[in-house]
């Protein structure tokens, strides 16, 4: 057990945990977040992606102890105060670009980060990201409409 | 009269509906873990086991089905809130949960618009008769002076609340109504209403049973052998006694987990254990590679399930014949399952995300040895699951080790490599199929022999058989029988005209894990017969169209191919592409779903890659078109990836796809442009469809590699 200072959110926790834990069962179990998703423990399907300093990060994998002194920032943490949803959520819910909606909290992160990093990311760029997301329910063409309806907003 | 609205103020939402003494409890929302109080029979005949009306004009329909993902939740509520002309908005949903709701078994067959939502339509609409006509007798205004509006009932110039008109006390029955507003108004009903879930899922609120969290919840993981058929033959407990954070090892014959305070805790133990264990298994016989000389060694139970008219073909030198297959596909879903369990002064609840909770617990209860009255299940949301998937499974184990644990609540997830590994697979199939054509081109004769398992392990018999651990327990449960005859033939007798035909079906006992995969039998029945009739209408000389136009009496199946055919007139391929369709309706009853795809295969990637899919759906009566297109878009893409890639591999030691490198799906990059249309039929009922496309769209992916001048691809899948 080794105490762990973490910023999640905007919010900074402390926790005395075994800094190998990797940073999804925080997440999820000590900070009680819906957000990041257990998928596949393998860093392969997207589902527990958080914003890791503004860049999405599978957090499956990720020992909590190396996300010390970085940004994290997970689902929960994209609406505004006031629970103005961000505009990548808005996108999503406009296009009904989702079935069990599973993935949606990979699929919003990355790409709140990839249109952080390019604002004008083409159809190609986004696709070739979100590769890395699985969703099984087969809503991928829905989701890349939502995401070129953020890309425009 | 005054008291009692008052009393209904103070406590908010109170069920005034049609009987005061409903089947709602303190189990409304989520988490409470008590049993539901009302032990009465839920009578699928009367209103409230359908509806609530609550005091504050608002409205709760109750369902015996589970949300999936396919959006059945607002269906549902649209059709009810369309009969009682309410908004949307004040209307919730109360899903799945023993004692609770009706039992109506299963989510599963497309079958829940048509049965679900209909009966709390029904219900809705008596409702509505019911308060209109007791307003009109306490008012003495005539029918056409009282409306609902907002909650509200209007009489003349004065407004009442429901809780006015209803004493509460009455138990009303379902009746005939007189009218459907979903027929005669439509003012919510064939509307894209979005879905209100999507919110709670978007801002990462509690929603999936993956997220419940409770008061001293422990983590559980189980020890997995390395095989089906297997012996444990030692374990050191010490290893994980000696753990951080070790709570208990549950062992039950060889039914083994391990419960720990925390989840990355409890995963440790696991690996450590699964590392150390030893097991005698026995090998799996057969392999992926030589399957389909494997299925056909196979004893079987054979069966002629059609023969109508002499199918012998007069002239067997013309005789047209072609084998085609598919192999071992998984549900997958994208997140492994889960349930939580408690197991408190003789009572076991569970949070399972089951497509059928009265089934299941009757099961669990056999498999305990509990009385079924003394488990209560709740569904609650899980990740997609196509079919029956782990979710029964991985109920039963959290039941078994609540069990040793009384008193704290019990969460079990599943690991990636245990959902690819032991979820129950769709059954490999072969197709073989002969005909032969009359001078002018038609079918004369059709016979079609396949060989499948079984298409159903689901505990709706009440055998503990059908849940994995029955089978590792002292009191061995054995595996599950032979499967449903019925799911191998779904969809095998073609919707084309011949006359002469013959269907013979072997059901065989196959090497892996089986049950109901989205569709069942009709994704590889629809798959060889689809490819079936391009090749026949190549030997005929006919355009696709026209040779399926020329074999199809229905006219709603013609309106379909037609629709489909007008929105793909322009597509004009480019060397290198091919265009290709499908075609049928489901289960021969339900939704006409017609799909065309156009595949690319490039110099430098010879793999074909699939650049548009069109579909078209008819379906009656559409409740919500968004909702519709939704899952259909789904069924094309998630039947492209099975068609074009998916396929279960294993060896004598065990499955060895265990993740999403060696089983792959297709992913972004390989996503086709997508676009279907809606033929609603407001006049008609409305007709299951959430499966409806996965066969179709499977024939039009192969019919349109073979047009881009690849290969005729019979064994599937297409890249192996």
């Amino acid at each position: 057990m080794k105490e762990v200072s973490l910023k999640i959110n905007g919010k900074s926790v402390s926790l005395d945990i075994d800094p190998a834990t990797p940073l999804l069962y925080i997440l999820r179990n000590e900070l009680e977040l819906n957000g990041p998703k257990y998928g596949c423990g393998l860093q392969q399907c997207g589902a527990c992606m958080v914003l890791l300093d503004g860049k999405a990060t599978p957090s499956c994998m990720l020992p909590v102890a190396a996300a010390e002194g970085k940004e994290v920032v997970s689902l929960e943490g994209l609406a505004k105060k006031d629970g103005t949803l961000h505009p990548v959520q808005q996108a999503f819910i406009d296009e009904q670009a989702a079935q069990c909606g599973y993935c949606l909290n990979g699929m919003v992160i990355h790409a709140v980060s990839i249109l952080g990093e390019n604002p004008t990311a083409s159809d190609t760029e986004i696709r070739k990201a979100l590769d890395q997301n699985i969703c099984r329910c087969g809503t991928h063409a829905r989701i890349l409409k939502a995401v070129q309806k953020a890309r425009r907003s | 009269m005054s008291n009692r609205r008052t009393f209904i103020k103070q406590v908010g939402s109170i069920s005034i509906g049609f009987s005061l003494l409903g089947p709602f409890s303190c189990i409304s929302e989520g988490k409470s873990s008590a049993m539901p109080a009302g032990k009465k029979e839920i009578d699928p005949e009367n209103i409230d086991s359908w509806i609530e009306l609550q005091a504050d004009g608002k409205l709760k329909v109750i369902t015996g089905k589970m949300e999936l993902g396919q959006g059945i939740s607002i269906a549902i509520m649209q059709v009810a809130a369309e009969e009682l002309q309410l908004p949307i908005e004040r209307v919730s949903i109360q899903l799945a949960e023993t004692g609770v709701t009706p039992n109506e078994g299963i989510t599963a067959g497309s079958r829940s618009i048509e049965t679900s939502a209909m009966n709390v339509r029904r219900a809705a609409a008596c409702a509505r008769e019911v308060l209109l006509k007791k307003t009109s007798e306490k008012t003495g205004l005539s029918m056409t002076e009282i409306s609902l509006e907002e909650g509200r009932i209007r009489a003349g110039d004065n407004y009442y609340d429901w809780s006015e008109i209803m004493d509460g006390q009455e138990q009303q029955r379902v009746f005939e109504p007189e009218t459907y507003y979903g027929k005669t108004k439509r003012k919510l009903v064939g509307k894209p209403v979005p879905r209100p879930d999507l919110e709670k899922m978007i801002r990462g609120e509690e929603f999936y049973v993956q997220d419940l969290r409770f008061p001293e919840m422990l983590h559980a993981r189980i020890i997995r052998p390395p095989s089906y058929k297997t012996k444990l033959q030692s374990l050191n407990e010490d290893l994980a006694s000696n753990s951080p954070g070790f709570v208990k090892l549950v062992r039950l014959g060889y039914f083994i987990a391990v419960v720990a305070e925390k989840e990355y805790e409890a995963i440790q133990i696991q690996k450590k254990l699964e590392q150390t264990c030893e097991w005698a298994s026995e090998p799996i016989p057969s392999s992926p590679a030589d399957l389909k000389s494997y299925i056909k060694s196979l004893p079987a139970n054979s069966n002629i399930d059609e023969e109508p008219g002499d199918w012998k073909a007069e002239n067997k030198n013309s005789t047209i014949k072609a084998s085609y297959s598919k192999p071992y596909i998984m549900h997958a879903a994208n997140g492994p399952s889960c349930a939580v369990a408690i197991y408190n002064d003789g009572i076991l609840d569970i949070w399972s995300h089951s497509q059928g909770v009265y089934p299941l617990r009757d099961t669990i209860a056999n498999m305990l040895d509990l009385p079924q009255d003394k488990i209560h299940i709740k569904g609650v949301p899980g990740s997609g699951c196509y079919g029956h998937n782990a979710a029964d499974d991985v109920a039963a184990e959290a039941a078994l080790i609540a069990k040793e644990l009384p008193g704290r609540h019990i969460r079990l997830q599943w690991m990636r490599e245990e959902e690819h590994g032991w979820e129950p697979y769709g059954t490999a199939m072969i197709m073989e199929h002969e005909a032969t054509l009359d001078e002018s081109g038609q079918i004369a004769t059709w016979n079609y022999e396949l060989w499948s398992d079984g298409h159903s392990t689901r505990p709706t018999s009440g055998d503990p058989a059908n849940l994995l651990p029955a089978r590792y327990l002292n009191k061995d449960f054995g595996v599950p029988g032979q499967g449903w005859r019925g799911g191998a033939i779904r969809n095998a007798p073609p919707i084309y005209k011949t006359d002469k035909f013959r269907l013979t079906s072997h059901i065989f006992e196959g090497p892996l894990r089986i049950s109901a995969l989205r569709g069942l039998g009709a994704y590889a029945n629809v798959f060889g017969i689809e490819c079936f009739m391009d090749e026949l209408a190549e030997a005929a000389g006919k355009d696709v169209f026209e040779f399926r136009f020329a074999h199809l009496e229905d006219k709603r199946a013609v309106d379909c191919l037609k629709r489909l055919r007008e929105m793909t007139f322009n597509v004009s391929p480019t060397p290198g592409e091919g265009f290709g369709i499908g075609f049928a309706q489901y289960k021969n009853s339900a939704s006409y779903c017609g799909v065309a795809a156009l595949v690319e295969i490039s110099e430098q990637n010879k793999s074909p890659v699939v650049k548009k899919m069109w579909g078209v759906i008819d379906s009656g009566e559409c409740i919500n078109p968004d909702g519709l297109k939704n899952q259909t878009e789904g069924g094309m893409i998630q039947s492209a990836s099975w068609t074009l890639m998916e396929q279960v591999k294993w060896n004598s030691n065990g499955i060895t796809s265990l993740d999403w490198q060696s089983y792959p799906m297709l992913r972004f990059q390989e996503i086709p442009e997508i676009e279907v249309e809606v033929i609603d039929r407001p006049d008609m009922p409305p007709l299951g469809a959430g499966e409806a496309a996965q066969g179709p769209a499977a024939a039009a992916v192969a019919n349109a590699i073979y047009k881009a001048g690849g290969k005729r691809f019979r064994d599937l899948p297409v890249v192996r």
